[in-house]
């Protein structure tokens, strides 16, 4: 009888002392994230002040908002005047740069997706070649190509023109894409594509009913990144595009900064949450697709 | 549908050949396993059956009809891979329906035979599930089924029970071998398990190194095997196998000689080294057999039926199957015997058996193919 008493009176001693022990196993936790959040302070201390400053008349020194107002909002609805000059619309902005985000999506996505499946299923002479120097495409900064672009957009009849942006963009997207979705590739077995075209399908059939379905976040995964690149596009645009007609978001909030003594902070604020406004929006509603990726880098079977 | 295949060839880094010459006939209706190792080709075979690999050269008939140039979809075949490849964005129905959509079935009748497939195997309470959230037996089934839903002309197997744990495998042996009486279909199963492959099939062609060593039914791959890589891949426990010396037609072996009946063996010019093959249900205790030997008892393991008795003589080492009633003990001296009869002799340097019948055998199917 003896024996069997003793684990419970273990267990009692255990529960008595489990206020103590519950704090040192949280401590490590509380350094952590003590630690985090002392070193990631700037960073959402800037974006609380981004928020109040958009809605402020003033900033007593610098960060302290003074009376409430809608004033630096005020771009939503007519042409600001900045610097002696009108802005563009920021819905011409807005629709421009949604243009280019959804299509360049589209486009990286179609392209690299293709392109992914022949670097990982099809033998072709160069394959090893072409997957080494993709990458190198990649790694060129696009401020070393501005100049030759300018001249091919040039003689191509594109310059400022959102679709040459595109073109270039995309160009430079595609060796990432690839090499991505071809890893999603990699992991489809060939024994599913085998049983695909033994149940009666083309090997292009297999592939748009089989295949691409299995690398679903794989795709999604690409369609997002590609989607806020796009979005986040500076140089290239504002190198390539003059018209006010052709003018994307990155580029009309350079414009605000442009010349530094006339900068209107609160209606910079405003316009920089504007801009941010769909890239949270953006990761709020992929989210649960984007952590699919990290945590298996695709759903095995 | 007869398949025959005909000096296949296959390489696949034009140094050596994965599959060399091979020729098979599978008549109508009947159920051939391929049986060998792994890396011995069998794998390339299927699929070359199957039309996802292209033959180098040499010739696929099925009824007679060439199809070398056939592509999968066209040939009318179903399969079942090893790692069961099933759809995983489909459910169960979904993936059982599939061979049929691509025949553009209508939907409704479409349904109802995948339906009937799903029974068939015994699936039908799980069919609006995922693959993913099957256990392995039940996603083994409903590649079975898959691969049963249009009525294929041929069934190819791909190792589909390896991945069950062996109560399973059992289960799905029986299955297998019922659905196989049931519907008739040709069938092809690829496997390493020679229990497996002999409970099953018809014929077993056993294969090595991208050649069929031996094709027979399994009680021809048991009782006479034609090579001493069959002998020793087929049976559990594998043959005993001792080194000898065949003189004239005198074989030596175990420290004793005996005489050969030369109708019934092929004797030695000279001196010939040979391996001298005994199935452990042979042996028995005692002196009742026409060769004795004593030897030292080293391991007995208990099977129930029966125990399995290991025992050392001399050098070499013996297993025999004894009444479990048998009072045995570890380390003491035991005297074993057999038949002359119930021998295999096999050329050291050839690996062929050297039992008349077997060569006239293979002689006369060479002569036929």
């Amino acid at each position: 009888m003896e024996q069997w008493v003793r684990p419970e009176a273990a267990v009692t001693a255990s529960l008595t002392r489990r206020p103590v022990s519950k704090w040192k196993k949280r401590l490590p936790f509380f350094i952590a994230y003590g630690v985090l959040g002392i070193t990631t302070m700037p960073i959402i201390l800037m974006y609380i002040w981004l928020l109040l400053s958009s809605f402020a008349k003033q900033m007593k020194y610098g960060f302290i908002p003074v009376s409430f107002t809608l004033e630096n909002w005020k771009f939503l609805w007519t042409n600001v005047e900045h610097g002696g000059t009108t802005l563009p619309s920021i819905w011409t902005a807005t629709w421009n740069s949604f243009l280019f985000s959804i299509t360049l999506t589209m486009l990286e996505v179609l392209i690299g997706v293709m392109a992914g499946y022949a670097l990982s299923r099809i033998e072709f002479p160069g394959r090893q070649m072409l997957m080494k120097t993709t990458l190198i495409l990649h790694a060129f900064p696009s401020v070393a190509l501005l100049i030759a672009v300018y001249y091919i957009l040039n003689f191509l009849g594109l310059f400022d023109t959102l679709f040459g942006v595109l073109l270039v963009k995309t160009a430079l997207q595609i060796p990432m894409t690839a090499w991505i979705v071809k890893g999603f590739f990699d992991n489809v077995p060939w024994d599913v594509e085998w049983a695909g075209l033994i149940d009666g399908c083309s090997r292009l059939k297999v592939w748009l009913t089989i295949v691409l379905p299995m690398i679903k976040p794989g795709i999604a995964a690409v369609s997002i990144f590609s989607f806020l690149s796009g979005w986040s596009e500076f140089l290239l645009l504002y190198m390539f595009i003059v018209s006010d007609d052709n003018i994307t978001l990155a580029s009309y909030l350079q414009k605000l900064i442009s010349d530094p003594n006339l900068v209107d902070y609160g209606l910079l604020s405003a316009v920089s949450l504007f801009y941010m406004l769909p890239v949270i929006l953006f990761f709020i509603f992929t989210q649960k697709s984007l952590m699919e990726v990290s945590a298996g880098g695709g759903k095995g079977v | 549908m007869k398949i025959e295949l005909k000096n296949l060839c296959k390489s696949f880094n034009k140094k050596t050949n994965a599959i060399d010459r091979m020729n098979l006939t599978v008549e109508d209706g009947e159920f051939v396993a391929l049986l060998g190792p792994s890396g011995c080709g069998k794998s390339t075979t299927m699929l070359m059956i199957a039309g996802i690999y292209k033959p180098d050269s040499g010739e696929i008939r099925f009824d007679g009809q060439l199809v070398n140039d056939w592509e999968p979809k066209d040939r009318n075949i179903g399969m079942v891979f090893q790692s069961y490849a099933l759809y995983p964005h489909m459910t169960v129905l979904e993936n059982i329906a599939f061979p049929l959509k691509q025949q553009k079935v209508p939907k409704k009748e479409r349904m109802e035979r995948a339906k009937q497939a799903a029974e068939m195997v015994r699936l039908g309470h799980v069919l609006d599930r995922k693959p993913d959230e099957l256990s392995g037996g039940q996603q083994q089934r409903v590649a079975l089924a898959r691969a049963i839903v249009k009525k294929p002309k041929v069934l190819l197997l791909d190792e589909p029970m390896s991945n069950l744990d062996a109560r399973l495998k059992i289960e799905m042996r029986e299955e297998l071998s019922r659905l196989h009486k049931e519907l008739g279909i040709t069938t092809i199963l690829v496997t390493h398990d020679q229990e497996e492959a002999m409970m099953l099939a018809d014929r077993i062609a056993v294969m090595k190194d991208g050649k069929i060593i031996q094709y027979g039914t399994p009680m021809d791959l048991y009782h006479r095997p034609s090579d001493f890589f069959v002998a020793q891949f087929i049976g559990t426990p594998p043959m005993n196998v001792f080194r000898g010396k065949l003189i004239g037609n005198h074989l030596h072996f175990l420290n004793q000689s005996a005489e050969l009946n030369n109708e019934q063996w092929n004797t030695a010019q000279g001196e010939l080294d040979v391996y001298v093959g005994i199935r452990p249900h042979e042996v028995k205790l005692g002196k009742g057999g026409d060769i004795r030997a004593k030897g030292i008892v080293q391991m007995i393991e208990p099977v129930g039926h029966a125990q399995i008795i290991r025992v050392n003589i001399g050098d070499e080492q013996l297993r025999l199957f004894a009444e479990p009633t048998a009072a045995i003990e570890y380390e003491s001296e035991i005297t074993v015997s057999f038949h002359l009869s119930s021998l295999h002799l096999f050329d050291v340097r050839t690996g062929k058996s050297l039992r008349k019948e077997i060569m006239k055998e293979s002689q006369t199917e060479e002569m036929v193919g």
